[in-house]
């Protein structure tokens, strides 16, 4: 076996960055007082998670630090956004989500539709794409909340936030818009004062930070019950001691990743770009699920015909090459990704999805690795499929 | 990640008898592109020894496993042996495979059933259960037969609904069939309250696409044989709005055809509140 590792998989978590962990370090040995305490030795500690409130809140282009929530995780920004919102809205029983959304914003509104809450899931088209017509007509006077993600997790696709947020506010100005915004945090900019939205999520993750660690935007103004109740910190919105050395992490990837957009929107894009070209080129069976969508720069998502996603990542995991799958078999569930199904991706290619996350630490060499060693396994894969005519058809027809 | 043992490794890396025989004398299939998993083996027989099997597999590594585990537990047996081989057996050689994934050496052994059933053109092969029971479909999702489900059951001293989704897959999706499977359960192991547990309730759409099914799979070949045809008009609640055509149309007997097969059958499989309301052409 190979110890190589090539690190395809940049959507579920990345690599956290040496200058993230040397901004962490101070805070576990030295500078670990509780920041609300009321001796000199806690300075360091409340000033850090200040500067970090405000390098978050340019990351954001927040009008203020204080919109600004430390969460544990995106699932725990998604739930406190969605949850403390409705609580204060008790009123208002209908609210509105995507069919694509990620489980921590979907199974919210699915638990509110049990709780009786009329709950409209919008679809998509064939290649990912919101249907923003769908959406126009069913926010209403009685809609209380829009959630939607700024980019899907499996295919990359973006929604233009902007016209959402457009249709929302002239149908009813008093809903509120709540983004996911995890998978777009580094990768795209984000500006929640130019598509005005109310709350915002992301999770520190996804970009270089460690795990276990989340923000949230709440403009000024929105009222949120708190999910964790007790202490004042955070302004009461959260309480619990803060994760001081995490609040640094996150803010210096928040850092990192904003002066890193432009690298991602040219050379992370161009290896994504050559890594799916050459692999839908040469290989037969192989097809873009999501066709020419507008895609944040380092996701891919192709459909390899006839054959099935498990058995294609076990074999990639063999030599190295770590990406993930919409096939039901790589989940324990027995079904496929509720995401590309949305999409009415045909059962060809679904059970056979391959999405290749890259990141800024993505080589072109590893893409090239990939380009070179996938197309004979691909080969291998098709020789055992029961479906030796269709692939036959298509290999005739590239 | 899932913990795969090191038979199920090796037999996804390196596969035997992977092909198809082009003179086989039995072929037998299981599952479906749209389910994720398909399976296909060719059996050569001769003299009432499997002389050599090969096989073809959409799925995933434990399946391609416990497919390829099966063709060499076969090769060389004679037929009668091969016969009593459960799926048990196969995930037993492979050194046990992920509750998860028991479902994988069922299929292997779906597929090595339907061989040999279509090599003695014979209806049932492996189990003694009846066989009106036997095909009728349990989970429309992954398409799994009662037969199939009481089968995995005896075979692997299944207890639970949750087994029951682990070895077949049925339950796996929707769900709906779930008190279906629990009464399966329940009959076999000859509990008592087996006939308590309610059929799942379902959402008008939900009706609507099971009504327009069994329509679809059950009513209208046995009327097109007949020379009549079925088609559906609207659906409002319980009242099935139906028109017959061809032969059905003159026949005297139409109402009594609706009555008593297309609202029986309605009522059987989906609502007992269902009425069948013909109209006129």
């Amino acid at each position: 076996m190979n110890n190589k590792i090539i690190y395809l998989d940049n959507n579920a978590t990345t690599k956290v960055d040496k200058k993230v962990v040397e901004a962490m370090m101070p805070y576990f040995e030295q500078e670990y007082a509780n920041p609300s305490s009321m001796y000199d030795f806690s300075k360091k500690a409340s000033k850090i998670i200040k500067d970090s409130r405000e390098i978050m809140k340019d990351f954001f282009n927040a009008k203020t630090s204080n919109e600004i929530i430390f969460t544990s995780c995106g699932s725990e920004s998604a739930n406190m956004a969605i949850r403390g919102l409705l609580e204060t809205e008790k009123n208002k029983k209908h609210i509105i989500t995507t069919k694509v959304e990620h489980p921590c914003v979907l199974n919210v509104f699915k638990y509110y539709e049990k709780q009786g809450y009329k709950v409209d899931y919008i679809g998509v088209n064939s290649n990912g794409e919101l249907d923003l017509a769908e959406l126009q007509e069913k926010v209403s006077e009685d809609t209380a909340l829009v959630a939607a993600m700024w980019a899907n997790n499996e295919t990359g696709v973006i929604f233009p936030i902007e016209k959402i947020s457009e249709i929302v506010k002239s149908k009813n100005p008093d809903t509120k818009l709540f983004v996911d915004a995890v998978q777009v945090a580094g990768k795209i900019n984000i500006d929640v004062q130019s598509a005005d939205i109310d709350m915002l999520s992301v999770s520190g993750h996804k970009f270089h930070a460690p795990k276990g660690i989340g923000a949230l935007y709440v403009k000024s103004g929105t009222l949120l019950n708190p999910l964790i109740i007790g202490g004042h910190q955070e302004r009461g919105k959260r309480a619990g001691t803060e994760n001081v050395p995490y609040i640094a992490g996150i803010a210096e990837a928040a850092k990192l990743a904003k002066d890193g957009l432009d690298y991602e929107a040219k050379e992370v894009k161009r290896l994504r770009d050559k890594l799916e070209t050459n692999l839908v080129k040469n290989i037969c069976n192989a097809k873009l699920n999501t066709s020419i969508a507008n895609r944040v720069p380092n996701t891919t998502n192709i459909g390899f015909e006839y054959i099935e996603g498990e058995l294609i990542l076990l074999h990639l995991s063999d030599i190295g090459i770590c990406a993930s799958s919409g096939s039901a078999c790589t989940s324990g569930s027995l079904e496929p990704s509720h995401v590309l199904r949305a999409m009415g991706t045909p059962f060809t290619a679904l059970h056979g999805s391959i999405r290749f996350s890259l990141s800024r630490f993505t080589t072109e060499d590893e893409i090239d690795y990939v380009i070179e060693k996938m197309p004979p396994i691909i080969e291998k894969l098709n020789g055992i499929s029961p479906y030796q005519d269709e692939i036959n058809a298509l290999k005739n027809m590239k | 990640m899932w913990d795969y043992t090191e038979e199920v490794l090796d037999h996804y890396r390196n596969p035997r008898n992977v092909g198809k025989i082009d003179d086989a004398d039995a072929v037998g299939e299981a599952g479906s592109l749209a389910c994720g998993d398909a399976l296909k083996i060719y059996l050569k027989i001769k003299d009432g020894v499997v002389v050599d099997a090969k096989f073809q597999t959409f799925g995933c590594g434990s399946a391609v496993a416990s497919s390829s585990m099966m063709t060499e537990m076969i090769i060389g047996k004679p037929v009668e042996e091969v016969k009593k081989l459960t799926n048990k057996d196969i995930a037993d050689a492979l050194g046990g495979l992920p509750p998860e994934k028991m479902h994988c050496s069922v299929m292997g052994h779906e597929a090595l059933e339907d061989a040999l059933k279509n090599y003695y053109n014979d209806e049932i092969t492996f189990s003694d259960i009846n066989s009106d029971s036997a095909s009728k479909v349990v989970c429309t999702c992954f398409n799994v037969t009662e037969k199939q489900i009481i089968d995995a059951i005896r075979d692997n001293n299944l207890k639970t609904v949750e087994d029951v989704t682990n070895y077949t897959k049925a339950g796996g999706a929707c769900g709906r069939c779930k008190g279906t499977i629990q009464n399966i359960i329940d009959t076999y192991l000859n509990k008592e309250d087996s006939q308590k547990a309610e059929k799942p309730k379902l959402s008008s759409a939900q009706k609507i696409i099971k009504i327009n099914k069994v329509i679809e799979n059950q009513i209208a070949p046995e009327l097109q044989k007949d020379g009549g045809d079925i088609e559906l008009v609207d659906i409002d609640e319980n009242k099935v709005y139906v028109k017959l055509h061809g032969r059905c149309s003159q026949c005297r007997n139409s109402v009594l055809t609706l009555k008593a097969f297309v609202e029986q059958t309605l009522k059987d499989a989906i609502d007992k509140d269902i009425e069948v309301i013909n109209i006129e052409q």
